[in-house]
């Protein structure tokens, strides 16, 4: 059904028609509209049956979703930022028990100091929880995303993150085609869980390994986010298949043919940087963009063949590890270590800070005359950094 | 691309009226895209919300920085930083008052104004009017619809009967096309050279 819809909307009315049975919900923002929304959708009856359990914390969020996955019921909930971070320790619980959990993230950045406003942060701290990570260019692959993520979690029995950008997708109103329930349903199955606990017939899941079976344990873990990399594209082309739009996938080239300067990037910034890219195409300049829909697992031989005849690539990262850079810079470097290929770092958007065409036109035209620094922040206020820097410490 | 930004305080509807500016656009069949400037929003505080209009889909989603129009709820924004200091000269000016345009705009936020293209809606008046209360977004986004042509009058309508319901939206409605008349009657007069 084609809709002018919030964000957040969108995605609760979409996952509300992949009929979880247990939804977990503790407020933040910006994630708050879709579990209010969701909530809406249980208590008028159209979602029943479902249990919508409202929580005391992010932490209680994440371990009620995975009593109720280990239970046998289809789980969802959707965070944020620090909420995120409360969660960190259950998030290795539910991707190390094999608990095919769906989570929205509306990606904030993390305090101190607070900030309320977008970045990527905060799933990028999570990275290496355990979950396949992937992130929404815009509202209506948000919305698709969730109907990949369930069946996705559930063929493989991991726990998935659909990041949709806080605030900037989460509050924007656009078009937005809702996959409709009977489609939904088709595509997606009833969850059928690999094992139930069940009190009638008791046994333990998460127990004790040593260090005679952990690192196997771990290997496995990683050989099934490999598999990842197989059953996300062909969840992708079941999905362009059954609704006639391509969502989803690993990655996602624009104009690349013949482009010697890419730029790479997730998120919503995709589409401002398309457009950029267009203005810089008109003036014959050879460049194009690959978006990375799926983070984790990184999809390393895909991007190194969608970049095999680029010269200079370009990482737009909406999140920092201080001390080190980008963190998507680094894992595309890693990927490209044998290529060669200039790797150029910028750091953009941090804590809401709006990634703009003019700023991006003027970034990626020194970098196209080589004149730009391996890694750079975008609009950076040096003036205000050295001003901090000169001031002579309290006594 | 057609892109309008929509100032105003905390509490009068600055987000909402982006959203079903946005709304109207889609029953026009545009794509439209609306989101609000993202703050701790608080009433009373100035708040700004965006909508871009296009035959197109939308791909940018940075503020926009450049408006083909400017829809004031509260003139007494217009004196802060950032409100009308980037307006084109081709740009629309829609301004919510009762007071007379040449009052307004001998105030000292006109003096960097450029463009000619300044209306004065009564907004608050035509909503106290019809739905009772000083609600000016129904009639801001028919005098819009008049002025710029940017939406039609049937999407307007559209988008208020999709935001509310009953009598409300009926009111709403009678605000929306009196406001459409009022632009399309005074549009001339309205107009004088600004700063």
């Amino acid at each position: 059904m084609l809709l002018q819809v919030e964000g957040s909307q969108a995605v609760a009315r979409t996952v509300g028609a992949c009929r979880p049975e247990v939804i977990c919900a503790y407020p933040i923002s910006p994630q708050t509209h879709i579990v209010e929304a969701l909530s809406r959708l249980v208590k008028s009856g159209d979602l029943l049956p479902c249990e919508f359990v409202t929580v005391e914390s992010e932490f209680a969020a994440m371990s009620v979703a995975i009593g109720a996955s280990a239970a046998g019921a289809r789980a969802y909930t959707a965070t944020a930022s620090q909420g995120l971070l409360y969660m960190a320790e259950a998030l290795f619980n539910a991707s190390g028990l094999g608990l095919p959990i769906v989570m929205t993230v509306a990606n904030r950045a993390i305090g101190a100091p607070i900030n309320i406003w977008n970045d990527h942060s905060d799933t990028m701290s999570m990275r290496d929880s355990g979950w396949l990570q992937l992130y929404a260019e815009d509202n209506q692959e948000a919305a698709d995303l969730h109907v990949q993520a369930f069946r996705i979690a559930e063929a493989l029995s991991l726990p998935v993150m659909v990041c949709m950008d806080g605030f900037v997708l989460t509050h924007a109103v656009e078009r937005v085609d809702l996959p409709e329930q009977d489609a939904v349903d088709a595509f997606l199955p009833a969850f059928e869980p690999r094992q139930v606990l069940d009190p009638a017939e008791p046994y333990s899941i998460g127990a004790m390994v040593g260090p005679e079976a952990f690192t196997e344990v771990r290997y496995l873990a990683h050989l099934r986010q490999l598999d990842a990399l197989v059953e996300v594209p062909r969840v992708a082309a079941a999905f362009a298949g059954a609704f006639g739009r391509a969502s989803g996938g690993l990655i996602k080239p624009y104009r690349l043919d013949d482009a010697e300067t890419v730029v790479v990037a997730l998120g919503s910034v995709l589409g401002t940087i398309k457009d950029t890219v267009d203005q810089l195409r008109d003036d014959g300049v050879p460049i194009g963009v690959l978006g990375v829909t799926t983070f984790r697992p990184f999809p390393a031989e895909a991007i190194r063949k969608a970049l095999r005849s680029a010269t200079r690539v370009i990482v737009v990262d909406r999140a920092l590890s201080a001390g080190m850079g980008g963190v998507v810079a680094a894992d595309v470097r890693g990927a490209l270590a044998d290529e060669h290929v200039r790797v150029y770092d910028v750091v953009a958007g941090l804590g809401g800070r709006p990634i703009t065409t003019a700023s991006l036109r003027a970034m990626l035209r020194a970098a196209v005359a080589d004149a730009l620094p391996p890694l750079t922040f975008l609009d950076l206020d040096i003036d205000v950094v050295e001003a901090q820097r000169r001031r002579p410490d309290r006594p | 691309m057609f892109q309008v930004r929509i100032h105003g305080r905390g509490g009068q509807g600055v987000v909402t009226a982006a959203e079903m500016l946005s709304v109207a656009a889609f029953y026009d069949g545009r794509h439209a895209q609306a989101f609000p400037s993202f703050g701790s929003e608080r009433t009373g505080a100035p708040v700004v919300s965006y909508c871009r209009i296009d035959l197109r889909p939308i791909r940018v989603r940075e503020p926009i920085a450049d408006p083909d129009a400017i829809i004031v709820q509260d003139p007494t924004v217009l004196s802060l930083p950032g409100v009308v200091s980037d307006l084109a000269p081709h740009a629309h000016l829609i301004l919510n008052s009762s007071r007379p345009l040449a009052e307004l705009v001998a105030e000292p936020w006109a003096a960097a104004v450029t463009t000619q293209a300044i209306d004065v809606v009564p907004a608050g008046e035509i909503a106290r009017q019809h739905i009772g209360r000083p609600l000016p977004n129904a009639a801001l986004l028919g005098a819009f619809a008049g002025l710029t042509r940017q939406v039609s009058l049937d999407g307007v309508e559209h988008a208020i009967r999709a935001a509310f319901s009953g009598a409300v939206a009926d009111a709403n409605v009678v605000a929306a096309r009196a406001a459409y008349a009022h632009v399309a009657t005074s549009k001339d007069q309205s107009r004088v050279a600004a700063g």
